[in-house]
């Protein structure tokens, strides 16, 4: 039995038809969650896609955490299930509370939409298991608000316990310590500005995000074998 | 009970990112004001409590700025209060 992989659509997601297109390259089983739905329908792990849910009034990812389906991800994240926030999703992730600190506007004040470098920093979480530290991967960005901040006590926190995840090798975005994903303390919710999705065939440009998915299988299969 | 305008202003916090701040300040010179400096650009956010008075109307605004109109991380807020005349 292959794992299943719930993507969570809201109102205004744009990127969960192409996460569930390379879940299936990969040989696991996407399962499409409405934010409406107050289930992930059992799923193994969770991916939040990237998009505008809500069309992000008021701020971006501060109105997908009333969504039904939110209630659900809380509940898995709290026993322990893989969940990965991929650019929106990643906002949505840190105005749920469940990722510490915000995604503010980009530094050079433009929307980018570009591949860029980045370097895998911890081979322990569900988005990099099957890495290596210091693994560099072509990935693209496209957000405006993608410039990570949080206080200081947080940044060491984050530093100390080896929670930064991904980090740009060309901050293009004025992120705080070159930040592009980080994980929880309990290193089974990550959440990352770049799309690995939009890496995952040479026929897009790079097929280097294809390992971070396949580390989020290996975390849904993990499970699976519980 | 008594109905009570309440008038949120959100900011950028000290040090956050403001382009469309930042983009406004570089367009008005354009308009010969060439002595405008520290533009920022936040948002206004206007609602009705109907509330026993105005400090419990002040408190409630308080803590819905705190839960979601506004990101600590990032914004900061200002919560401003005014009696509604009742209707004749």
């Amino acid at each position: 039995m292959s794992a299943r992989i719930g993507v969570v659509q809201f109102p205004g997601t744009n990127c969960e038809l192409d996460v569930m297109w390379v879940v299936e390259e990969l040989g696991a089983h996407a399962e499409l969650c409405w934010h409406g739905d107050a289930s992930i329908k059992g799923v193994d792990a969770v991916v939040l896609p990237g998009g505008f849910a809500h069309g992000d009034y008021l701020r971006t990812g501060a109105l997908a955490r009333f969504s039904p389906v939110m209630t659900a991800v809380t509940e898995f994240v709290a026993a322990g299930g893989p969940v990965v926030g991929i650019c929106n999703g990643f906002q949505v992730l840190t105005e749920a509370e469940l990722l510490p600190g915000a995604l503010q506007k980009n530094a050079g004040l433009k929307f980018l939409c570009e591949t860029v470098e980045i370097r895998v920093e911890t081979t322990g979480t569900v988005l990099t298991n099957a890495c290596e530290v210091g693994q560099r991967l072509r990935v693209p960005i496209n957000h405006f608000e993608g410039n990570y901040v949080c206080d200081a006590r947080t940044l060491a926190q984050l530093q100390d316990e080896d929670r930064v995840v991904v980090r740009y090798t060309d901050n293009p975005n004025g992120s705080l310590d070159d930040i592009a994903g980080i994980c929880n303390a309990e290193r089974n919710v990550v959440g990352l500005m770049p799309h690995p999705e939009r890496a995952s065939d040479a026929m897009l440009g790079s097929a280097d995000g294809v390992v971070l998915v396949r580390s989020l299988l290996a975390a849904a299969g993990a499970r699976l074998a519980v | 009970m008594a109905a009570y305008a309440v008038h949120v202003e959100v900011s950028h916090r000290p040090g956050i990112a403001d382009p469309a701040g930042a983009t406004v300040e570089r367009a008005l010179p354009a308009l010969g004001y060439t002595n405008v400096t520290q533009v920022h650009i936040g948002k206004v956010i206007r609602l009705t409590v109907d509330a026993p008075d105005a400090d419990a109307a002040r408190a409630q605004a308080t803590e819905m700025c705190e839960r979601l109109l506004a990101n600590p991380v990032i914004e900061s807020y200002e919560v401003s209060i005014a009696a509604l005349e009742a209707a004749p």
